[in-house]
């Protein structure tokens, strides 16, 4: 990530020849067309983001009098309707509870089932391995009728009927990054281990647990976003007054009922994507490694 | 990354020498029976695998099994499924041909086959536009952006931003952006041009055009943030004696960074090749695909027909047909593309900790 600072600590300044070089890679001129490129990078993402956010916060005349003009006054009767509105929080609840259940799920199994895969010797490990990876293939989209009457079959409603498949989906991206981080800490530890009279259960719950976190922390945040975000498995599943809705569900429902409220529906788009944001600010480096790390594999 | 790419270049000697160690004595030295190691070893196997194989078995690859039946008949899903009647391969047949009867093809064709090639035409255009311009772009933009400045890591942050929202949360915002009467489109009629009647996303000419746009916007932060993290491993000598021996700033680009980071650029097509055929959230919440179809996906026209009009045996025969082109996609691009980053030292390493 840093190629700067590296080049600066191998490069030794009396170099004169690849000092001029840098100056002519990282030179001064092409410095504005980075800032250039940067600036408007940035405002094509931001700019929509805070365009709805700022929305939220004008009546649906300001609105349909000038579309693209700032709050003038500032109306905060469209965040302040959803913030006491307990369907919404409820939703939030839910999808938290959800997120939170399928995380736990998918760290669990994941790294149980691969630290046998990891570190024991046995006939029809690859062939394991190799199931698991070719699960990579099943798209959740495929199978979403035959699961949907699958979890009728089995009682499996509300959030276990989302929980359970999405734990399912997950597992085998989970296996393939947990396999390989597993196998990478070294034999030393095992065998010292092992010396001291600890058993091959006793190693995972003393050393590969703790050892393990940093893999198990990037399973699990691209599990929660995965589910945080989900949407084809809610819409199918929870159908029905009662059903236990999550956010995404939620947010198409406040804009099916309220179609003419912009501002409303502003608002409320707005605020559910606030918690996806400040998941990826405190998670950004999980999520950026766990991606590229999947990708690698 | 660095995690995982440590363990991916660590694994293969790892597992050499536990093989040769394995050979020789029990792995657990804990107790002295080896029969009885050789028992407990396996109940622990099955302990600890066993719990995810079992949820992987029944709730991925029995209904994936269960979608290939239900293709092979008629079924109307509000009915249970002991009703439905057998009928081959018809439901693949009306999808491709409109069936093989020649008194019903016409309006078969009409009803099943020409949604049907609008929504494979929909995600084949969408992934023949992702090479064509999510793929330059992007690379253009992490090139520039591959130096030092000035709150660098910010704008990093901010352009992934986009990948982790929900496709809900952005495809609403889009809607509201690109309302007839939004800021979009005010936006453009202040600068003198013309805009569709019908808004943006219904438009039949520009309503792809349009969501093509808003999926960019999603997604093009991932093939930057990976392209970054590419052009990070690229030795920086190498750019440096280019430099040195008069290369200019393209020249450097052209021949050095772009084809280092080529196994990079490589596994991003696969995966937007493969995403490109199930997409389906961003195109469902824009109207289910447009009201015409406009921006309609083989996943949309599944869901659609299955939750619409309860027709479970076709929407199961695309479902399957979905599974085909992103399956054979998959091998023809490991086949033909990828073999060739496994054949180079440099991403074998890598590649070696999964497959091994």
């Amino acid at each position: 990530m840093t190629t700067a600072t590296t080049t600066g600590a191998t490069v030794s300044p009396t170099r004169k020849g690849a000092s001029r070089a840098r100056a002519q890679l990282t030179g001064d001129s092409s410095i504005y067309i980075t800032i250039f490129v940067a600036l408007v990078a940035v405002a094509l993402t931001l700019g929509p983001i805070i365009y709805l956010g700022l929305g939220g916060f004008r009546s649906n005349g300001q609105i349909a009098a000038d579309p693209t003009g700032l709050p003038d006054p500032w109306v905060w009767q469209n965040y302040w309707n959803i913030l006491t509105n307990s369907t919404f929080w409820r939703y939030t609840l839910n999808s938290l509870i959800v997120a939170g259940a399928t995380t736990l799920g998918v760290v669990v199994f994941g790294t149980m089932a691969a630290y046998p895969l990891a570190r024991y010797q046995f006939r029809g490990r690859e062939g394991v391995f190799i199931i698991f990876t070719a699960g990579l293939m099943f798209p959740l989209t495929v199978a979403i009728f035959p699961l949907f009457l699958l979890l009728q079959d089995l009682g499996l409603k509300g959030m276990w009927g989302l929980v359970v498949p999405q734990v399912a989906f997950a597992l085998p991206v989970t296996v393939i990054i947990m396999r390989p981080f597993l196998a990478a800490l070294p034999d030393e530890l095992e065998e010292a281990a092992f010396m001291d009279g600890l058993t091959r259960v006793g190693f995972f719950f003393r050393m590969i647990l703790p050892l393990a976190k940093p893999g198990m922390v990037t399973v699990g945040v691209l599990a929660f976003l995965g589910s945080w975000n989900a949407y084809l498995l809610p819409l199918v599943i929870l159908t029905g007054r009662d059903a236990p809705k999550t956010l995404p569900l939620g947010v198409t429902e406040f804009q099916g009922q309220n179609a003419s409220d912009f501002a409303g529906i502003m608002a409320y788009t707005f605020l559910a994507m606030i918690p996806a944001l400040v998941f990826f600010l405190m998670m950004e480096r999980r999520i950026v490694d766990g991606l590229s790390g999947a990708v690698k594999g | 990354m660095t995690a995982l790419e440590a363990s991916g270049t660590g694994k293969a000697p790892a597992v050499d020498a536990k093989a040769s160690a394995a050979g020789d004595h029990p792995v657990t030295p804990a107790t002295s029976n080896p029969r009885r190691d050789a028992r407990r070893k396996r109940l622990e196997i099955a302990i600890f695998v066993g719990p995810a194989l079992l949820i992987f078995f029944t709730f991925v690859v029995f209904p994936m099994v269960m979608a290939a039946r239900y293709s092979l008949y008629k079924w109307d899903s509000r009915q249970p499924f002991e009703l439905a009647e057998f009928i081959g391969l018809d439901n693949y047949t009306r999808a491709l041909i409109g069936g093989t009867d020649p008194e019903t093809q016409e309006i078969f064709w009409k009803a099943y086959a020409e949604p049907f090639w609008n929504a494979v035409g929909n995600n084949g255009q969408i992934i023949v536009l992702s090479m064509l311009i999510q793929l330059p772009v992007a690379m253009i933009v992490a090139l520039v952006l591959n130096r030092k400045f000035a709150g660098r890591s910010s704008v990093r942050l901010i352009i992934f931003a986009p990948y982790v929202l929900a496709e809900v949360t952005a495809g609403l915002m889009w809607m509201m952006l690109l309302d007839p009467r939004g800021p979009v489109t005010q936006m453009i009629q202040g600068l003198g041009l013309p805009t569709p009647s019908q808004g943006w996303l219904e438009d039949p000419t520009w309503g792809f055009w349009t969501f093509f746009f808003i999926v960019s916007w999603k997604y093009i932060g991932l093939a930057i943030i990976l392209f970054l993290a590419g052009l990070a491993g690229v030795p920086q000598e190498l750019q440096e004696a280019a430099s040195i021996d008069g290369a200019s700033w393209w020249q450097v680009q052209w021949r050095i960074n772009i084809p280092l980071i080529g196994p990079t650029v490589r596994v991003w097509a696969f995966l937007s090749i493969i995403g490109s055929i199930q997409l389906f959230d961003m195109a469902w919440v824009l109207n289910k695909g447009g009201s015409t179809g406009q921006y309609s996906t083989i996943a949309t026209l599944m869901v659609d027909i299955g939750t619409q009009r309860n027709d479970g045996g076709y929407a199961s025969a695309l479902a399957i047909i979905m599974f085909i082109f992103s399956m054979s996609a998959a091998l023809a691009y490991m086949a033909l593309i990828m073999r060739r980053d496994t054949a180079n030292g440099r991403t074998r390493k890598a590649k070696k900790g999964v497959k091994a």
